[in-house]
């Protein structure tokens, strides 16, 4: 299927341990009014507030801040989960939280924002597993890949923590395999409508 | 490839929704206007923990069987918490909503959805302190009838006091948190003197009517799993059991703007969600 078909609604991306870098080096190439919300859970621990957010709002030109509880996810903008909830995305296109327990150990936890994301986006989903020491994500992965989305991981060989990235791999089917710094470019490439700007890109760096 | 991805979705809503509906006129429990995603997960887990085929045999189980039924229950409340959870909460109703609760002869405050009832000691700790647990009756509510039964015997883990320790130094406690638990070897039980100014009961926000009139309604953490309709509708039953001047405190996470009813209450501590009830 010619990806350039699809407009993709969002972008989900889960990310662990070397997180700060990870996100550092992706965001702050996303354009302004980049196409699509992309939604984040970066692994933290509880009681830590919204300097992250902040951080990478100051280096960012797209806007990035924390989800809010019935917010609606809107273009041009990065959401992170608050440490301690769950963050889940509903029909409608807005935020929920909750305080179930740990999943895998974490909260917020990838596979609960993933799978949520896979039911509400369908094939109009790109999920991105970045670097971490847990497998957190790999569940929520193959969900984005069987409701019919795209499936990125970032290569392991050049990853801060290779465990996460490898668990993804290992328990879904993955469209892209891509090393850090190309992570940017290939989400940039989306324009407003969220279609692919030109399969050419695409498919050069298909796996 | 994307249709029959959609026929399913379509189909596992239907089923969620006969699901739920059948819950409410069996049992009335009204589960309707929660958060769909957040069901979508808990069903999703009740169906491979008890190894059910698909959500329509769910709906026949959960009928003609009443234990199965109070497993859901269970599923679909969601009772973690934790003593003085988020300390900066607890550092301001001392600074800025005792000195108001003080103005009243007497206190009664809503604790709605209490689950296991960490936070309704945490409260009664502050009010002692404070000096003004006397004066104070609490009353605290849940529809989970086993968290209210932990709730009433006041007794947690031993390896989460560590955890609600480090809370409560932050939250402003001003004496040693040991002097209100004895320990034994993996539990600690709560002094029973702490529960004396407490009433705990059953009872279901979205089904039960209101309380009588109160000084403060604390729900935290409850309303998250409610949609924005269902959270309106709990908004505006909070301000009808307040009193004028009453205080709402909210969860952290939690906002009055997104679910358009700001105009009833006013922001006291705006970052730690908590408010007071505007004059009609
Ligand atoms: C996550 S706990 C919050 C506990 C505590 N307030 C806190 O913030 O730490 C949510 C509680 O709300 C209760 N709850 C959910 N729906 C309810 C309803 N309709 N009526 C009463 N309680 C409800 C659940 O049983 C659960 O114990």
């Amino acid at each position: 299927m010619s990806r350039a078909a699809v407009r993709f609604e969002a972008v989900v991306i889960g990310v662990s341990a070397g997180g700060l870098d990870a996100l550092r080096a992706i965001l702050p190439r996303l354009p302004e009014n980049f196409g699509v919300p992309v939604i984040v859970v970066q692994h933290q621990a509880p009681g830590t507030n919204d300097f992250f957010a902040r951080f990478l709002d100051q280096r960012c030109a797209v806007r990035v801040k924390e989800a809010e509880e019935k917010e609606a996810a809107a273009p041009g903008t990065v959401y992170l989960a608050p440490a301690d909830y769950h963050l889940l995305i509903e029909d409608d296109r807005t935020f929920s939280l909750t305080l179930e327990n740990r999943v895998r150990f974490a909260r917020p936890s990838i596979d609960v924002l993933f799978e949520s994301a896979a039911d509400v986006y369908g094939p109009r989903l790109i999920g991105i597993i970045l670097t971490g020491a847990n497998d957190d994500g790999s569940h929520g992965l193959a969900a984005v890949k069987r409701q019919g989305g795209l499936t990125v991981v970032q290569d392991p060989g050049a990853a801060e923590v290779d465990t996460m990235p490898r668990a993804a791999l290992a328990a879904a089917s993955i469209d892209y395999v891509l090393p850090l710094a190309a992570i940017g470019p290939f989400l940039a490439n989306l324009d407003k409508n969220g279609a692919f700007h030109s399969d050419g890109l695409v498919n050069s760096i298909r796996i | 490839m994307g249709k029959p991805a959609e026929d399913d979705k379509e189909l596992e809503d239907l089923e969620v929704a006969l699901l739920l509906e059948g819950v409410f006129r069996r049992y009335g429990y009204d589960f309707r206007d929660y958060s769909l995603a957040h069901l979508r997960r808990r069903l999703r887990h009740r169906l491979q923990s008890s190894y059910l085929p698909d959500l329509g045999a769910m709906l026949h189980r959960v009928l003609s069987d009443r234990n199965f039924f109070e497993l859901l229950l269970r599923d679909l409340s969601i009772s973690v918490t934790e003593m003085f959870r988020d300390p900066g909460v607890y550092q301001r109703l001392r600074t800025e909503v005792v000195p108001r609760l003080m103005t009243w002869p007497f206190v009664k405050i809503w604790h709605a959805g209490c689950a296991t009832g960490e936070e309704v000691y945490s409260m009664a700790i502050l009010l002692h302190e404070e000096g003004l647990l006397e004066r104070c009756q609490i009353y605290a509510t849940d529809f989970n009838q086993l968290a209210l039964k932990g709730a009433k015997e006041g007794i947690y883990s031993l390896d989460q006091v560590r955890l609600f320790t480090g809370n409560y130094l932050k939250g402003g406690g001003r004496e040693s948190f040991s002097d209100y638990y004895t320990a034994d070897d993996d539990a600690v039980i709560l002094k029973s003197w702490l529960k004396k100014r407490i009433v705990f009961a059953d009872h279901n926000l979205v089904t039960d009517s209101v309380f009588s009139e109160v000084q403060m309604v604390v729900c935290r953490n409850v309303l998250i799993y409610f949609n924005r309709d269902l959270q309106q509708r709990i908004f505006r039953t909070f301000y009808e059991s307040l009193c004028p001047g009453g205080i709402l405190v909210l969860g952290t996470k939690e906002s009055l703007q997104l679910s358009g009813m700001a105009e009833l209450f006013e922001p006291v501590c705006p970052d730690e969600k908590i408010y007071k009830k505007v004059p009609q």
